[in-house]
């Protein structure tokens, strides 16, 4: 291939519609089922403001439309405001992705001010006890509860996020009772996704079927009772128990593009695990990355995909599937997503799901700094 | 007070911009993007919680003199809009 050539998946290429600022790996928090990465590489390295405005900048004249500020904690960065205004004036949608930890009115006010959309807080249970014992942090559910009650006051669109595991899944009538006192817009209830922290803690986190039965079911029927009122629900199973993957991002390099706390620009925010080299912002332009980058074309399309996928009729689907928990469980990229029930490797799933009746291992919570690895037995 | 007096209001959660990339009017919300057609972009911008359905169809008749009496195809929009929560009525 000469150099200039694009080949015929990055030629066809459209927009990335999703921009995933990771402002800093930072986090007040210690959830186990954190997705970020378990090294968290080195503070001194992350982009500053003047980087991060060149960032928004060019993904917007791309076509980028939706701008989320995470992390990690994104309220750690002090110039949070500056980057929620650029964006904002650019014609993003802006949406900040937070703990609700370090979250105050007088910030709530500063970034509406700034232009900020839409707050999403995440929470780890329906109460206290529960909440704060995930979280790894006292007065954690307390801060959470009115800050959410904060943002609704101050006019803000608001979605609330629950990460679902075992610890709290038998909390579910609870939990949408909590979204409905909050007034809450969307409440996600989404099982972890098994990444990073949460991988290493996949037997303590993985709920049964039994117990994710019931939580839909409790979710369902709510839902009928509230007749068009109040937040809407969405209840995500783990793919654990699913006979198909989950579509990994809407496909690899086609809608979301994450860039990490320190310039990393990835196709989706765990991929930094695979073995591919991906591009740095620091040394190249977000157009230049996203039609460009090797490791961006490296997924597209469906001629690096080997069998059952190459020749199953599902492969516009699904795509084959999530390729890092491809990586993560066999070693190879390349494979069908075990989660498939195609996959020759489908067994390690139903390893998986037997495992988490009896976990061995402790249980590790989410830290900053890998000398202080704390073990808490919830 | 009849359905034509109604004025109907953009729910908050909702931005409605134009988006060069799409080539089309967007409606934005928390992580997500509805694209519209040009009929349904066309009602949107008359909607500024001033105007009734009564007088968004009167000024799309004079904006579009051709395409005839739009009263149904306005309630039909609106009716889908408020389904999605994209639009409410004030009172
Ligand atoms: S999952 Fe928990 S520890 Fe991880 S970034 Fe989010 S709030 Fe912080
Ligand atoms: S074999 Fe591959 S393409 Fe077919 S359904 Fe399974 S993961 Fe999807």
């Amino acid at each position: 291939m000469a150099v200039n050539q694009l080949s015929e998946t990055q030629q066809k290429v459209g927009p990335p519609l999703w921009l995933l600022a990771e402002l800093t790996y930072d986090c007040p928090l210690h959830c186990p089922y954190c997705s970020n990465p378990t090294e968290l590489g080195d503070k001194k390295h992350e982009l500053s403001t003047k980087q991060w405005l060149k960032v928004l900048t060019e993904a917007r004249a791309m076509g980028a439309v939706q701008l989320g500020f995470s992390g990690g904690e994104p309220l750690l960065r002090k110039d949070l405001e500056i980057m929620v205004k650029h964006g904002r004036e650019l014609g993003f949608y802006t949406n900040l992705i937070t703990s609700g930890i370090g979250l105050t009115e007088k910030r709530i006010a500063k970034l509406k001010k700034a232009g900020l959309d839409h707050i999403q807080i995440s929470f780890q249970g329906a109460d206290p006890e529960v909440n704060d014992a995930i979280a790894g942090r006292g007065n954690a559910y307390q801060q959470k509860f009115k800050m959410a009650q904060a943002v609704k006051a101050q006019g803000y669109p608001m979605v609330l996020n629950f990460v679902i595991s075992k610890q709290n899944i038998n909390q579910m009538a609870d939990i949408l009772r909590l979204s409905c006192e909050l007034e809450a817009d969307y409440v996600e209830l989404a099982t972890a996704q098994y990444y990073g922290w949460a991988y290493h803690n996949r037997d303590h986190l993985l709920p049964s079927q039994e117990e994710l039965v019931e939580a839909e079911r409790i979710v369902n029927e709510f839902r009928q009772q509230q007749q068009g009122k109040g937040p809407q629900f969405i209840f995500v199973t783990p793919d654990y128990y699913e006979e198909r993957p989950k579509t990994c991002m809407n496909g690899w390099g086609s809608t979301f593009l994450t860039v990490t706390p320190d310039g990393s620009a990835l196709p989706c925010h765990s991929a930094k695990m695979l073995p591919l080299k991906f591009p740095n912002v620091k040394d190249k332009s977000i157009d230049d990355i996203w039609r460009k980058d090797f490791s961006f074309d490296y997924f597209r399309g469906d001629s690096w995909m080997p069998q059952p996928c190459q020749s199953c009729d599902e492969k516009e689907k699904d795509f084959g599937g999530c390729r890092c928990q491809a990586f993560m469980l066999t070693g190879d990229m390349h494979k069908t997503d075990p989660v498939c029930s195609k996959s020759p490797d489908h067994h390690l799933i139903e390893q998986a799901i037997t495992n988490a009746k009896t976990p061995s291992a402790p249980l590790i919570m989410r830290v900053n700094d890998p000398q202080e690895i704390a073990r808490i037995k919830l | 007070m009849s359905e034509q007096t109604m004025i109907p209001i953009l729910n908050s959660m909702f931005r409605f911009q134009y988006e060069p990339a799409q080539n089309c009017h967007v409606l934005l919300f928390p992580e997500g993007m509805v694209k519209l057609n040009d009929s349904a972009s066309e009602i949107i911008k008359l909607i500024d919680g001033n105007s009734s359905v009564e007088q968004i169809v009167k000024l799309l008749a004079a904006k579009f003199p051709e395409a005839g009496d739009l009263t149904d195809d306005v309630a039909g929009f609106l009716i889908t809009a408020v389904e999605k929560k994209w639009v409410h009525y004030g009172s």
